[in-house]
């Protein structure tokens, strides 16, 4: 019995096929041709010495160490000129094309001419001051998060998501800018499909944990997403936590967010090897809970999400220690006509037009 | 002409402006208590000339207050009129509501400019996706699509926090805001956004009740829109209502304070 992987039959159909074209001429590396230009910029601390790098190319052509410097930047400041001038993409007339991906920094030098000659400040974003846990059971993994979102003081949704779907095996909780949590774990989650449908096979957590970290890794922290990851593949459970910086830890228990350290308090006494998975969802629904009554930055209610092999349970609002008491039973009721209008203009909304499938003059 | 003196300094710095100061490392991931949590703001920093008022924010630069409400099988979406130049007003007839397809509305509050761009480029896609697919966009989608922009520009933001409502298929309301960068927040009830925002959250959470008709509705919205402009020194000067039902398309302007 011999077994044939699908990506062997993908293979075996490309040799076929590069046998029948015949010899192609391969894409640089023949004579004569110059391999693309490369030029990236590197992070600094200060932004105006840039550091050279020096690659072999690996065409034909050696470039030695004092003809050409190439600058490689991962993650553009966006305060040096230089970053700027290589980075900007060029206006395509008046024309706004969908863009290829990644991030466009068309808008910065206006921002910085904002803050520095108006003297405006830069305001702040959404944060998810949140406090995430794992921790690992029997069978698997079980993830929590808390609900609420914040904008400085002002708590901005008193229910909003932070356990993301990753695959039908993993989760990830996110803390941090809630914008950046949310792009970089629906971005890993579409990456992750792709490689399913590449490779055919159950996504690894590993997978997900390296997408992530080399992600934020090349942003160099400004993407700052915090996360805790967990799963079950073939290999076991698994449980990772991921700084914005890109350095990554794995343990059977972990915590993030600012509200994590009441969470750990509550692991470090209660926590040990082999719970049971009623053992496990009390225990991450009380560290969610001590983050909840303790931290002012986060609140609201306790969700839950359970991975085993071949199964997952999200449990959304598992808990509601907050819920809203005080409503009157009356409400405001405003009498028809209270408020004073100036002026009123209303429009009537057609219903869709249906064109019937018939037979018609025009056609055949 | 308002000189600097006269307008009370406590009330010209709304929290969340002041306390976020552009710090993107300083977050809640790190294990240390979040600072910016901290009752007190900090002191702000010192004006950049003698001559012109003190630092404000970026969103505190035209001024506005959107906000936008779930009824009975409709959604009412609201703004205030006023376009100042930080203290001084240039227009009172400032729109900020705008109409994508008939069913689908955009409040944009923040920087006046970039509330004018993004409805642009915003209306630009949306007319492409309807030459394609030979129908409109659906609300959700919609929402995934502001945000998808807001976020390419993750590290040079537009200055803009969009409201968006609309009516689903089968006459569902739907809101949805995000902030400056794309995170969007789904809302069951109402959702507010602008300098006001505050004082919105406050006056929609207690005047708010589920299932309103829309005639109850409009009145909520308004009275609720009012009383938190009232509050606030940038947004103001009448208000812009539309209340939008499966049959039809009600826009009113209401009459308010114009101080």
């Amino acid at each position: 019995l011999t077994r044939v992987w699908p990506c062997e039959l993908s293979i075996k159909r490309t040799l076929k096929r590069k046998k029948a074209n015949g010899p192609t001429s391969p894409r640089w590396g023949k004579p004569g041709t110059k391999p693309p230009p490369r030029s990236f910029l590197l992070p600094q601390s200060n932004p105006d010495s840039l550091l050279q790098l020096h690659i072999r190319d690996s065409g034909e052509q050696q470039i030695e160490a004092t003809k050409a410097p190439l600058l490689v930047a991962l993650a553009p400041s966006p305060h040096s000129d230089q970053v700027r001038a290589l980075v900007t993409r060029p206006m395509a007339g008046s024309m706004d094309l969908p863009t290829k991906g990644g991030f466009d920094f068309g808008l910065c030098r206006r921002n910085q001419m904002l803050a520095e000659k108006q003297g405006l400040k830069i305001p702040g974003f959404l944060k998810t001051g949140t406090t995430i846990v794992g921790l690992v059971f029997k069978d698997g993994v079980v993830l929590g998060a808390d609900t609420r979102a914040t904008e400085g003081p002002i708590v901005a949704d008193k229910n909003c998501e932070k356990i993301h779907f990753m695959a039908p095996n993993i989760y990830c909780c996110g803390a941090g800018t809630a914008a950046d949590t949310e792009a970089v774990t629906d971005m890993v989650s579409s990456q992750l499909q792709l490689h399913r449908y590449a490779t055919g096979r159950e996504s690894r957590v590993v997978t997900a944990l390296t997408l992530l970290k080399s992600h934020l890794f090349k942003y160099q922290g400004h993407v700052s997403a915090a996360l805790v990851l967990g799963g079950v593949d073939c290999t076991g459970p698994h449980l990772h936590t991921v700084y914005p910086h890109g350095s990554t830890d794995t343990l059977p228990f972990a915590t993030m967010g600012s509200g994590s350290l009441a969470a750990m308090s509550v692991f470090e006494s209660k926590f040990k090897e082999g719970l049971t998975r009623e053992e496990g969802i009390e225990l991450v629904a009380e560290a969610i809970s001590a983050g909840i009554f303790n931290d002012l930055g986060s609140g609201s209610n306790v969700d839950v999400c359970v991975i085993t092999k071949g199964k997952t349970e999200y449990l959304r609002n598992h808990l509601l220690p907050n819920p809203r008491t005080y409503n009157s039973s009356k409400g405001y009721s405003f009498t028809k006509g209270q408020t004073e209008i100036l002026s009123t203009k209303i429009t009537q909304l057609k219903p869709n037009v249906e064109v019937a499938e018939g037979g018609d003059a025009m056609e055949e | 002409r308002v000189s600097g003196i006269q307008h009370r300094q406590t009330a010209s710095y709304p929290a969340h402006s002041v306390l976020f100061i552009f710090r993107i490392l300083l977050l809640a991931g790190v294990n240390q208590p979040d600072s910016p949590s901290s009752p007190f703001p900090p002191s702000p920093p010192p004006p950049s000339q003698s001559s012109s008022p003190p630092a404000m924010s970026i969103f505190e630069y035209n001024g506005s207050a959107v906000v936008a409400m779930v009824g009975k099988n409709c959604f009412a979406i609201a703004s205030d009129r006023r376009l100042g130049v930080q203290l001084q007003t240039v227009a009172t007839d400032f729109q900020r509501v705008f109409k994508i397809h008939d069913k689908l509305y955009i409040g944009l509050s923040g920087l006046g400019t970039d509330a004018q761009t993004l409805y642009q480029r915003l209306v630009f896609r949306h007319k492409l996706y309807q030459l394609r697919e030979e129908r409109d966009m659906k609300p959700e989608t919609f929402a995934s699509l502001v945000s998808a922009l807001l976020y390419e520009k993750r590290f040079g933001p537009y200055f803009c926090q969009p409201v968006i409502a609309g009516l689903r298929e089968n006459n569902e309301p739907f809101i949805c805001t995000m902030d400056c960068i794309g995170a969007k927040e789904l809302a069951k009830d109402f959702v507010v956004s602008g300098t006001a925002a505050e004082s919105l959250y406050g006056a929609c959470e207690s005047m708010y009740k589920p299932d309103m008709e829309p005639e109850e509705l409009f009145e909520t919205i308004s009275q609720a829109l009012r009383s938190s402009v009232d509050r606030d020194c940038l947004s103001g000067w009448g208000g812009y209502v539309l209340i939008v039902t499966p049959t039809e398309v009600r826009e009113s302007v209401i009459k308010g304070r114009m101080d």
